[in-house]
């Protein structure tokens, strides 16, 4: 008996190791062979402490490169890796090399608030590009504000909140959903549904849409929630196709997307019967669900892979020799992208990488971005940008039916709507 | 009215979606009794083998003949899946016999290695199927009903598969022998069967069915490296329900669950209606543990 036992655990070792020694070759041949640093990974962390320690200065990197949310953020991963190394390959920033210290939030909150710690008292870098989900900013918030360090936080989120010590270069509300409601109810109808996984971001999304529509004429007749990977939706259509809206709102996150818009196609509806307006569908998710079923339907973000800009086509170059001609770009990915760039600029600017003298310098600061020109408020350290609504074409790609014409002012606690003010009293 | 059809319909519908899930594990947890929780990944494997033929065709055949893809993939999946199923028994499960527990923790570990062998090969963002032509569109059985092709294609599916597994459990020689090592493994050993040999061959099967679930769910379905974590407890909740060791209790538990999750979702919503459904399991198997159908053992366990 004890012997089988031996034997099992044997096995189970070997096994193992064959399973992590394949995920290791993984990592340094199929992977990334321009940005060399995201390999050397943590092991960059040994020199001795000082975000400017001689002609080096340490940046952190934290996203979730295993879990759930990798599917998500090792692209944005690699994009900041790209720009770093175009910054150091252009001489670096105040003539010192970058180095990043690659750390994995594993989609897991606690470990996010952990590892951020981690960068900042032990490793001493200058500043943080990272997170995904609204949880895990949350969670490495408090850090950030108790360290006095610096995040950049990439991707759109709910609004209501514009902490001193995160940079936010995604959409926050009225630069996605406020304006795409409003594209919508001129353009598509004004009988709404609204869909979304039942978490923070989809209901206080909802909430927002909600009193838009009131103000502005929309009719609300439906809304409904379903638990995240949630798979089968033909009830939910059943309730659709009873509602007969004009528009479905889809906040929905992650893989219910494809189980959605399959369900959707083969109940009869198409983009001609119902236009469905997502926001978190990009270039990289439009690739798992399949562009058969999202053909014709509507996104909203700031930027697509085929914005018209010259930067854009460099950086969608650039991107693709790096990482391979199968890769696409989306916006968090251009976000993420761009944020290295914009911290880069701040601290030229400022002569040194002292938090507080960055972000005094960061104030007003602009950039020519892939997504055309973006400025940083210096109110509330989010950025201006250009709202964009694309539609599916049969290629995967988007093509843009309307954008702002400008960068569009950042409002996180949407002051500046009057039917947004029982949302701002409650913050 | 239409409501009350399709509803009824989707019920059905989401029924046979449960009901193919929880087949495989209905042999592997039902008759072995071996916590499988590796089940999902088999399905996992499934999916991604019908991924696998897709782009060979695409690569390899003339566009003609793609639409004909999705049929040979059903066989390919469940070869696929059959061999690792397989090869799982003969390597790990068939040491665990018997210490519910450790088999359990075991295939927990063995689901995390195949979630990551998948993100390793496939990569982490999901993979497209496109399905074929003749699967698209319903149909149309009044104004306001169209029963989708996919949906009635699946059904059509958990039926051809029971009848297969019907007819190899109760008619064929190999299942006689399957049966008799279930029931009472050493009178069977006496009697000169290969305990061995049946064991690996009955957990390979329910493998295999798996493979055939993991084909289906690709029309309509996400296909990513956490396929399986969406379906195994819904399985695990089937065969328990269904009680444990009886493919008639599967069958019935699935249809259930399907016909009262539709209807509790139709009338709360998406959230709450699991809930309800969970709820209505536990008050059940409180009032009778051993599930719907129970199974009359003269073993002394």
């Amino acid at each position: 008996m004890k012997r089988k036992i031996v034997k099992n655990l044997a096995f189970l070792t070997v096994a193992l190791s064959v399973v992590l020694a394949g995920c290791g070759a993984n990592n340094t041949t199929s992977g990334d062979p321009a940005p060399a640093p995201s390999n050397t990974g943590t092991n960059t962390t040994t020199g001795s402490g000082g975000a400017t320690d001689g002609d080096e200065i340490k940046v952190g990197i934290l996203h979730s490169l295993s879990g759930t949310m990798a599917i998500s953020e090792v692209s944005v991963k690699d994009a900041e890796m790209m720009a770093i190394e175009e910054i150091n390959a252009n001489g670096g920033v105040l003539g010192k090399q970058l180095v990043p210290v690659v750390e994995d939030g594993a989609s897991d909150w606690p470990t996010f608030a952990e590892k951020a710690r981690k960068l900042i008292s032990e490793d001493q870098v200058a500043t943080v590009f990272g997170g995904w989900t609204s949880s895990s900013r949350k969670a490495m918030l408090p850090v950030f504000e108790e360290l006095n360090g610096l995040l950049w936080y990439p991707v759109q989120y709910e609004g209501l909140e514009s902490s001193p010590n995160i940079f936010y270069t995604g959409a926050t509300t009225n630069q996605q959903i406020v304006p795409a409601v409003s594209w919508l109810l001129e353009n598509r109808g004004t009988k709404f549904f609204l869909l979304g996984s039942d978490y923070v971001f989809p209901q206080t999304a909802n909430k927002i849409i909600k009193e838009q529509l009131n103000a502005e004429g929309g009719e609300l007749v439906g809304e409904e929630y379903t638990p995240l990977g949630h798979t089968d939706y033909s009830t939910l259509i059943a309730k659709i196709q009873q509602a007969k809206p004009e528009v479905i709102f889809n906040t929905l996150n992650g893989d219910s997307n494809v189980a959605f818009f399959k369900q959707l196609k083969d109940a009869g509806i198409s983009a001609d019967d119902i236009t469905v307006l997502s926001v978190s569908v990009a270039e990289e998710e439009i690739r798992g669900i399949g562009v058969d079923v999202l053909e014709g339907h509507l996104a909203a973000w700031n930027y697509y892979q085929t914005t018209d800009t010259p930067e854009n086509k460099t950086f969608v170059e650039n991107y693709k020799a790096a990482y391979g001609d199968d890769r696409v770009t989306a916006d968090p990915i251009e976000a993420g992208y761009d944020a290295v760039y914009l911290w880069a600029a701040a601290v030229e600017k400022a002569g040194t990488t002292d938090v507080d003298a960055v972000k005094e310098a960061a104030k007003g600061l602009e950039w020519d971005a892939p997504g055309g020109k973006i400025t940083i408020d210096g109110d509330n350290q989010h950025i201006y940008k250009t709202v964009r609504i694309g539609e599916v074409q049969s290629d995967g790609q988007f093509q843009e039916l309307w954008n702002s014409g400008e960068p569009v002012k950042p409002d996180p606690y949407l002051e500046t709507y009057e039917w947004a003010s029982s949302l701002s009293s409650s913050k | 009215m239409e409501i009350t059809i399709i509803q009824l319909f989707n019920g059905l519908s989401m029924g046979s979606i449960l009901l193919l899930i929880a087949l495989g594990l209905a042999v592997t947890f039902g008759l072995m009794n071996v916590i499988n929780m590796a089940h999902g990944e088999l399905i996992m494997i499934g999916a991604y083998a019908t991924y696998i033929t897709q782009n060979l065709f695409n690569d390899y055949l003339p566009a003609s003949l793609f639409n004909w893809y999705f049929v040979l993939s059903i066989p390919v999946s469940f070869m696929v899946a059959f061999l690792i199923g397989w090869l799982l028994e003969v390597s790990l499960i068939r040491f665990l016999y018997g210490r519910p527990l450790d088999s359990l923790l075991a295939t927990w570990g063995i689901a995390l290695m195949l979630q990551q062998l998948a993100r390793t090969i496939f990569g982490a963002p999901n993979v497209a199927v496109k399905s074929p032509t003749w699967l698209d569109g319903g149909f149309r059985l009044m104004d306001g009903v169209v029963l989708p092709y996919k949906r009635l294609f699946i059904i059509l599916l958990v039926i051809v598969t029971l009848v297969a597994m019907f007819l190899y459990i109760y008619r064929s020689h190999a299942g006689r022998r399957m049966r008799a090592v279930m029931q009472n493994r050493d009178m069977a050993a006496c009697l000169g069967i290969s305990t061995r040999r049946v064991d690996s061959m009955t957990f390979a099967i329910g493998s295999g069915v798996a493979g055939i679930a993991g084909c289906a769910l690709t029309l309509m379905g996400p296909i990513g490296p956490s396929l399986g974590t969406y379906y195994i407890v819904d399985a695990f909740m089937v065969v328990v329900l269904g009680g444990v060791g009886k493919l008639v209790g599967t069958i019935v538990g699935a249809v259930g669950i399907g016909v009262t999750g539709t209807m509790f979702e139709y009338w709360t919503n998406a959230s709450l209606g699991k809930v309800l459904v969970f709820l209505c399991i536990v008050a059940f198997l409180q009032w009778k543990p051993k599930g719907l159908v129970a199974m009359k053992t003269r073993s002394l366990d």
